[in-house]
């Protein structure tokens, strides 16, 4: 078995968590976890549609800032693709995507304060890198026969426009509204920063126990994210994105010269904006790092990797739950409902919840990771499995599940896992503003002290750090020759 | 088909922009630290809101933050003139902003303090100091940017027991605000907390803390907190004499549904100076620099 290099490498990886589980900081800490669970599921059978009188704003407020960011995000996108071909550009796009919307938010917040182009900007830079990625990698699949048919002296742009698109045009429609659906997500937890998304009412009815509000809020969301194929059609989408502008709320006007002092004096290290000379400079780093930066990056990585097994294994237990090769349409169905919770759950409104109920620590952070990503996975390739023809003479349960099935689908899952690393690590580092101690926690503390450039140094070595594990990322399904396409 | 697109999507690019440009111009905005269930915040200041339009002839409008670094924010950036700020957010934020003073202050104000509380299973009764008990339990703090839920705690742990928060207990969180901090200590997430005695003085009144849960085992000495503080430049921009206006409005404001809402009995003038030992102590934590 171990002269697989999959089956290595995943020994490997559960190793490393293991140890890490070792160095990490898992409890329950709250006396009565079960209680307040009970009270939420209650809540939640028993939404209240009527209690908050923003609800309707909040749902309409949500889908306008996803159809404007992602819309603007596709454009920028789609410009950086046909320039991808250049290094700098490549790296300008890992660099934007590598930074988390609510970073995005936070930074927005200190010059545009509570201006709709906060929201926007915030969906809107983050998508237009990962768009560009994965517009490039679509173009650059595209049939170059038809280019040679072309009479000489056709313009490039005509070239691009008449030979190149028109063979592509459907995957990228597809990836867009795909986008969109991550677009709402992204939309919703921008509320939890003081947008005015339906994050915003969540995270008011949550932290005052209305269980019942927040259950509303939560159905709708469900709701909302489940018909997007009933009500965003092709021939709809332009209305749509002309629309979503005038919906974003009025919020507050922007003062210019809030924009410059951010750029020229908030971000400009405290002992260089001071003059106190480069040693200062040096010691101020030095205190940062060690103090916050290191603290921050280990536990990142720990509970990365340990959310990573997690998500694997939770996927690999869930994907039979709506594959056609177990149970009937009853235990399919309630399967498929498990999965779309899991996976229309923005990881941060999940761990918000758990930890509100379980108290502070790792745990709710790994839960709520897992979950979310191991109801992506596991939806993805419990799908791909009822494409496979088994014999009539198959085995059935376990040896089924264990010999039939997850070899056939090991591959494709470990590409998605592998490729939902380095998004799980972003996410893990932003669910430090709710109080877990990986970088998000130190960037949130810094921004709430006003040294926005301890911030700006820490949301920066948040990018590094998710730039390069993208980077092993890559190499690891490079070489274990493990293809996917791009989720989110 | 794809021409069409480009075309739908360019206009719609401009409208956005078009509509982005703000069309309303002297609104007098406010905000206030989210230090109390948000439910409460809203009614409250939409009541001051109404109130100081009326007294002002001017439009007055509050806008709900979510974090104490937002209100500051808002305030250093001219997205509001007003602020009712805690002790220390006050004074990160009028240090941000030139000419900016602090107008009011509740009664309370003046003499404001903390409790520190404990859940029943700690077995902790109310004494004179912090007991040498909390040690090794868990506590939490309320807001990171609060000035009872965060800087004078710490101040007293600091001083007391010589040693920081993380390391006198064995795990230190931040709930958020002081209504949260209760709600935690009083289900147990936490056994040990510290906060506005205001927040829990109101609670109690409604009837809404289990005292069998939770009871208070310290009250801290005395010092300056909340207040009302403006920018320096409102004159400016709304006319000569708006500060003061601004001023003798919160000071005659008599509504006892508004008050009571607070909680204060009134409010009384304040200045810059008043908090110069908040700023101390912030300093001698190093959360100011």
């Amino acid at each position: 078995m171990f002269s697989y290099p999959t089956v290595r490498t995943t020994f490997l990886f559960v190793a490393i968590a293991i140890i890490a589980l070792a160095f990490s900081d898992i409890a329950i800490t709250s006396i009565n976890p079960w209680r307040d669970l009970g009270r939420f599921f209650l809540g939640v059978v028993t939404p209240d549609f009527f209690s908050t009188e923003g609800l309707a704003t909040a749902i309409l407020r949500t889908v306008a800032f996803a159809f404007t960011g992602v819309a603007l995000g596709s454009m920028c996108g789609f410009l950086l693709a046909l320039m991808y071909r250049w290094r700098i550009v490549r790296l300008f796009s890992a660099f934007i995507r590598a930074i988390h919307e609510l970073f995005w938010a936070l930074i927005f917040l200190q010059f545009f304060g509570f201006h709709p182009l906060t929201g926007v900007l915030a969906i809107a830079i983050p998508y237009s890198g990962i768009f560009a990625k994965v517009y490039s990698e679509i173009l650059d699949e595209a049939d170059p026969e038809p280019r040679t048919l072309l009479p000489t002296g056709t313009s490039a742009i005509s070239m691009f426009l008449y030979a190149r698109v028109p063979d592509v045009w459907d995957r990228i429609r597809t990836y867009t509204s795909y986008r969109l659906e991550c677009g709402m997500r992204s939309s919703a937890i921008l509320g939890f920063v003081g947008l005015p998304t339906i994050g915003f009412y969540l995270e008011s009815s949550f932290s005052q126990g209305q269980y019942s509000e927040a259950g509303a809020l939560l159905i709708l969301f469900y709701v909302l994210i489940a018909t997007i194929p009933w009500w965003v059609k092709p021939k709809l989408l332009p209305i749509y994105v002309v629309g979503a502008p005038f919906f974003l709320g009025e919020g507050l006007p922007i003062v210019w010269g809030n924009v410059a002092r951010f750029f020229t004096e908030d971000i400009v290290p405290s002992p260089i904006r001071n003059n106190e000379g480069l040693g200062e400079f040096g010691a101020w780093l030095g205190d940062l790092m060690l103090t916050e930066a290191i603290p921050g990056i280990w536990n990142t990585v720990v509970l990365t990797q340990i959310a990573l097994v997690f998500t694997g294994l939770l996927a690999l237990l869930a994907f039979p739950l709506i594959s056609t090769h177990f149970g009937g349409p009853v235990r399919r169905t309630s399967g498929h409902i498990f999965l779309v919770i899991a996976r229309s759950t923005p990881e941060y409104i999940l761990a918000y919840i758990l930890l509100q109920l379980w108290g502070p620590s790792m745990l709710p952070a790994v839960v709520a990771l897992a979950l979310h990503n191991g109801g992506i996975i596991g939806h993805l390739i419990g799908r791909q499995s009822n494409n496979i023809k088994l014999r009539a003479d198959a085995a059935r349960g376990l040896n089924r599940y264990s010999y039939e099935l997850v070899p056939r689908v090991y591959s494709s899952f470990l590409a998605f896992l592998f490729y939902r690393w380095e998004i799980i690590m972003r996410e893990t580092a932003i669910l430090g503003i709710l109080g877990v101690a990986t970088l998000g926690f130190y960037i949130d503390s810094a921004i709430q002290n006003i040294q926005f450039d301890r911030a700006m140094v820490l949301i920066l070595i948040t990018a590094m750090l998710n730039i390069g594990i993208d980077g092993l990322s890559r190499f690891i399904r490079r070489r274990l020759a493990l293809q996917t396409m791009p989720t989110c | 088909m794809f021409s069409r697109l480009i075309r739908h999507t360019a206009l719609s690019l401009l409208l956005a922009l078009i509509s982005i440009v703000p069309a309303y111009a002297e609104t007098f905005v406010f905000t206030a630290i989210p230090d109390e269930d948000e439910t409460k915040l809203v009614e409250r200041f939409r009541g001051i809101a109404d109130y100081l339009s009326k007294q002002l002839d001017v439009e007055v409008r509050y806008i709900p933050v979510k974090s104490y670094a937002a209100a500051i924010s808002a305030f250093r950036n001219n997205q509001v003139q007003l602020a009712w700020f805690g002790g220390l957010s006050g004074v990160q934020a009028r240090a941000l902003v030139e000419d900016s003073e602090a107008l009011a202050q509740g009664v309370e104000d003046q003499e404001f303090f903390n409790y520190f509380i404990a859940h029943k299973s700690t077995g902790l009764e109310r004494s004179d100091t912090l007991p040498e008990e909390v040690r090794g339990k868990t506590f939490t703090f309320g807001s990171k940017g609060s000035t009872s839920g965060r800087l004078i705690p710490e101040y007293h742990i600091r001083k007391i027991f010589g040693e920081a928060p993380e390391e006198v207990f064995t795990r230190v969180g931040f709930s958020g605000n002081h209504t949260r901090t209760l709600r935690l200590v009083e289900a147990g997430t936490y056994e040990v907390g510290a906060l506005n005695y205001k927040v829990w003085e109101k609670e109690l009144e409604d009837g809404n803390i289990d005292t069998d849960s939770v009871k208070i085992i310290w009250k801290t000495p005395a010092y300056p907190n909340y207040q009302w503080s403006i920018r320096g430049d409102v004159n400016e921009r709304f006319g000569d004499g708006f500060k003061e206006r601004v001023k003798q409005a919160l000071l005659a404001l008599d509504d006892p549904k508004l008050l009571e809402s607070f909680p204060r009995s009134g409010f009384v003038p304040a200045s810059n100076d008043d908090y110069e030992p908040i700023e101390e102590v912030a300093k001698q934590l190093g959360i100011i620099d």
